[in-house]
């Protein structure tokens, strides 16, 4: 099956030409045109990677997408671990989130502390009929019994929400003064507004814009501001990502008062409008939050990316920017203390990496983030894409792809899978959906948002096990044993 | 720094080192508005007495920590039992998504599903137009041989009608009009997966039995010697099946398995992804009908389908995922008084092999305590294997189990004196069961995945039997049907007796005397 290497350049981009065009024969003419939008090869000094993205997927094609319920519960809400998140509506979408996507915490599950628990509504028929504003009423008041150390409480809106015209925010409201102010977060998250899981982390950061900013006005700030105050906007903790990143932030001398969200707080949230920088990992997920901070609070925003020493010195280096010497010192001292670990990570898994070539499809940052990665290891990324992203990433994107990466938006399971049989990459790096299709191929396949149960890949802790995880995958023996000896 | 290049530290060390424990008390004390600790460790413990207990049954209108799942799921898991079938799921997309992930974080394997993306507009419209484009844009990329169309809550709740979209999009030539396009309402907001498993398999046996959705004349019933076989939604489907197919096999009987995805969620690493493997032909499906009778594994997994199936005139018969000496006995029995073929000398044999087996080792279990939940007919089953072991299932508890499974549960413990002081709980949550582990301990505690946050709060040893496991790898691939499956599952409650028994004889000069080479 492996297909002679284009040599240069002009090869790569005829050879993606024509794998654009082979995939797109199978699909009825309409269908055709409208992908054909999505598919591209990379070309130096465009300003962007000229693909449409943000449109609907095309019905009965296998999209890797989720939805909005999914981007507000599943990844912004859902890791504030001293709220209540509720699944509002029937059982199923609740479940299938239920401590799926590892946003570490510390705190006693069930008293304090709720990320790993399933609370749902469980809509039955007759609350689809009779609608379901009374159960949720009750519901809060349950909650409120059983775990009274919750400080917060989210509505998360499954699809039949909105479809029977339920009034949750009446209820929410209601209930925030039944109980003295306590934050209770009405989200109107529902599954098919949107075209992807994007949309649900747009309207769970308006949510916290209106249902915990707008109403602390008048809280007591619970620390004395400092000149350093930092909040990390945009990281999720997988397998603890957000904790190997504030390692280095409070080592150059910030003090981190808040984290979004993963290992977050309710206090936390209501902390940030106080800082003095956010600096924004996800910038897909919350650069909606992170702007209204700006315009409202005046809090200035930093995109970084803490994947891999190249990205994180240039990162440092752009957050220590934003304040005075002594930061911008602290910075040069983390770097230099953490690049002997990085020679050291780099000398040993390099010789075992270089030349392997990536082939990418995730969320909303990792398409371009972790290129550097790969990168400082001496790995090449030949084609990336996003599953949700708009615009502005695929522009964000062209400052890390190189000349003829191919560029595939909200791709299909069908063109994935004919890109990677005829590019044949070292690497997929993709989610738990595409994982089994490609290692049955016989490609090496790490799952590229959950770290496949490892991690954390930020920061240059992260960064050691990112390196030692590629070597593993792509130089796991199995790999010689897919092909029989005595098979053709 | 904590971290090393020669020894690089996962994140269960990595963040037990002193730089991050410092780190992680300095974010807990001047940022988290953290709850005092002495408060903590007082609900904690209120929420371990009858009192906390007492308030946690009053609950009716929160749902905590269920243990069952929505229709689609199971939908999807009936459709892809058929050859080359693709489930495609009318509603929005991100449901989907979830099937597929659930379905490959338990098995380990792709799996294929299609979903006709509705957003706003189809809200607002209807679904229509992404059905006829969605089935022809399936049509034309995976090729199936059939498209099982099933819903979601959005599409029900906006109340579109498959039949009627199904026969719109084939008049607008989405595909031919004599494809097998079957379909069945599975409203997320009624029953659980098991119930989604019941309506498709109900929805694709009529429609090759009863005219094809009006393309073909209904099926005359020829009734023949063959027999059906219906496994229910079931983690184990992998090893299950193929070992049901052994035991027929075994007795000469012949067979028409309805509904086996054993192959989809076992194919090989070769080289080659395939999308389709296995599964039953579109022929057999159809020509099932003539069979002489249809076994169900499952009842409560098969409650529509059977009637329907009984309606042409088949017997039907059904089991409670029979698991052990019993179960499987009854099992062979009736299928060899149904069949006139006699149960092999091979079985006889194996059921020997148990029975042996539990004689050496059933004194490890006797009297042993346990609290399990899952499925209606998952839990019965398991039940039923510790009371002929001598055990006890003291608390049994199914989310998605009604008024008839806590008959049938009651009846079973009734039925042996180690079922006295046993007790079911339809329609109860895993929160439930952590108030019933406090006040009622029991030594081991059976149930999917989800159960380790039980084992973690309640220090009751965890057995993984159910759906789904993700954190344990491969056991689908064994059976817990047959003698061979229920000495599967008697190795696995041996396994877990005796690791807890070295686990509490361990420490040096205190308790190692009982710490025995042999037991």
């Amino acid at each position: 099956m492996s297909l002679a290497q284009p040599e240069s350049i002009e090869d790569i981009k005829a050879r993606n030409k024509a794998l654009i065009k082979e995939v797109l024969e199978v699909y009825p003419e309409k269908t055709a045109k409208r992908r054909a939008k999505h598919l591209n090869t990379f070309e130096d000094g465009k300003p962007d990677c000229g693909v449409k993205s943000n449109i609907k997927s095309i019905p009965g094609v296998m999209t890797i997408r989720g939805c909005a319920y999914a981007g507000s519960k599943g990844v912004v809400w859902g890791p504030i671990k001293d709220m209540i998140h509720i699944s509002h509506g029937p059982v199923g979408c609740g479940q299938y989130s239920w401590a799926s996507r590892r946003n570490y915490y510390i705190g006693t599950t069930g008293i304090d502390t709720f990320v790993t628990m399933q609370f749902t509504s469980d809509f039955q028929e007759k609350d689809i009929v009779f609608g379901g504003d009374k159960k949720l009423a009750k519901l809060i008041d349950e909650i409120q019994e059983l775990f009274p150390l919750n400080k917060g409480i989210s509505v998360q809106s499954e699809c039949p929400i909105g479809l029977i015209g339920d009034d949750i925010e009446a209820v929410s409201k209601a209930k925030t003064k039944e109980y003295n102010g306590h934050t209770i977060v009405p989200v109107r998250c529902e599954g098919f507004r949107g075209v992807s899981q994007s949309l649900g982390h747009h309207l769970a950061n308006d949510a916290i814009r209106d249902w915990v900013f707008d109403k602390m006005e008048g809280k007591p700030a619970l620390f004395e501001p400092t000149p350093y105050d930092v909040a990390i906007i945009g990281d999720y903790n997988i397998g603890g990502d957000a904790w190997s990143s504030r390692i280095l932030l409070e080592e150059m001398g910030l003090r981190v008062v808040a984290q979004w969200s993963g290992d977050g707080t309710i206090a936390e949230l209501e902390a940030t409008p106080r800082a003095k920088l956010n600096v924004l990992h996800c910038y897909r997920s919350m650069n909606y939050i992170s702007r209204h901070m700006e315009e409202k609070y005046g809090v200035p925003w930093v995109e970084y990316n803490f994947f891999g020493p190249s990205k994180i010195e240039e990162s440092l280096r752009k957050i220590a920017s934003h304040f005075d010497d002594k930061i911008k010192e602290g910075a040069e001292r983390v770097i230099a203390k953490y690049r002997p670990l990085m020679d050291a990570v780099i000398a040993k898994y390099r010789p075992r990496l270089e030349g392997k070539k990536v082939m990418l499809f995730v969320g909303g940052l990792r398409p371009r983030h972790v290129i550097g990665a790969y990168e400082d290891l001496g790995m090449e990324i030949v084609g990336t894409g996003y599953e949700f992203g708009h615009n502005d990433d695929y522009q964000r994107t062209t400052h890390y792809v190189k000349d003829g990466t191919l560029i595939y938006d909200d791709v299909t399971g069908y063109e994935f899978e004919k890109f990677v049989e005829k590019i044949q990459p070292d690497l997929v790096g993709s989610g738990i959906k595409e994982k089994y299709v490609f290692q049955k191929m016989g490609v090496p396949f790490r799952q590229m948002h959950s770290w496949d149960y490892s991690g954390p890949y930020h920061g240059y802790d992260g960064f050691a096990i990112f390196a030692r995880d590629m070597d593993m995958a792509i130089n796991s023996p199995v790999w010689k044993f897919a092909k029989a000896p005595w098979a053709a | 720094m904590p971290q090393n290049a020669e020894n690089v530290l996962d994140h269960f060390n990595l963040f037990r080192q002193p730089e991050y424990i410092e780190l992680f008390e300095r974010k807990k004390k001047e940022f988290e508005n953290h709850v005092a600790d002495s408060e903590v460790e007082r609900v904690k413990d209120w929420a371990k007495t009858k009192e906390y207990q007492d308030k946690n049954f009053a609950r009716e209108a929160l749902t905590v920590n269920p243990a069952k799942a929505c229709q689609p799921l199971g939908a999807v898991f009936a459709s892809l039992g058929f050859e080359s079938t693709i489930p495609f799921v009318h509603g929005s997309q991100g449901c989907v998504a979830y099937y597929r992930s659930h379905f490959s974080r338990h098995f380990k394997e792709p799996t294929s599903c299609v979903s006709s993306s509705m957003t706003e507009d189809a809200a607002v419209f209807g679904g229509l137009n992404n059905m006829i484009d969605g089935l022809a844009n399936t049509y034309n990329m995976y090729k199936p041989k059939m498209i099982s169309v099933s819903t979601t809550c959005m599409a029900e709740v906006i109340g579109d009608d498959l039949n009627a979209f199904i026969k719109t999009s084939k008049d607008k030539g989405s595909v031919p009009m004599e494809y097998d396009v079957p379909f069945a309402h599975t409203p997320a907001f009624v029953g659980s997966h098991v119930t989604g498993y019941d309506n498709v398999m109900k929805g694709i046996v009529d429609h090759f039995w009863n005219g094809k959705a009006g393309t073909a004349p209904k099926l005359e019933r020829v009734p023949n010697e063959k027999i059906n076989f219906i496994g229910g939604f079931d983690g184990y489907v992998v090893g299950n099946i193929r070992e049901v197919k052994r035991m027929f096999d075994s007795m000469g009987v012949e067979y028409t398995i309805l509904g086996d995805p054993s192959d989809v969620w076992d194919t090989p690493t070769d080289g080659e992804f395939r999308m389709y493997d296995g599964g039953t032909t579109l022929e057999d499906a159809a020509n099932a009908i003539h069979a002489k009778a249809t076994f169900s594994m499952q009842h409560f997994s098969t409650e529509k389908t059977l009637p329907l199936i009984a309606a042409s005139g088949q017997d039907t018969y059904s089991f409670h995922h029979p698991i052990g000496v019993r179960g499987t006995d009854e099992f062979l029995m009736k299928v060899s008084e149904v069949t006139g073929k006699p149960i092999s000398k091979e079985l006889t044999k194996e059921r020997g092999r148990l029975v042996d087996a539990i004689a050496d080792s059933s004194a490890h279990l006797h009297g042993k305590r346990y609290a399990i939940y899952g499925d209606p007919d998952l839990c019965y089953g398991l039940s039923a294997f510790l009371l002929e072991l001598g055990a006890e299932p003291i608390t049994v508890l199914a989310s998605n189990g009604g008024k008839l499974w806590e008959e049938k549960m009651n009846a079973l413990f009734a039925s042996s004196p180690f079922g006295k002081n046993c007790k079911c709980y339809p329609g109860k949550d895993l929160w439930h069961m952590r108030s019933l582990l406090f006040t009622e301990p029991v030594d081991f505690l059976i149930g999917n995945t989800y159960g380790k946050y039980l084992e973690r709060d309640t220090g009751t040893p965890l057995l993984r039997i159910g759906f789904p496991i993700f954190d344990r790898h491969h056991y689908h691939r064994y059976p817990v049907w047959g003698y061979q499956g229920g000495l599967n599952v008697l190795v696995w409650l041996l396994d877990k007796v005796f690791e807890e028994t070295d686990r509490n004889t361990i420490v040096p000069a205190k308790s190692d005397y009982s710490f025995d080479i042999i037991r």
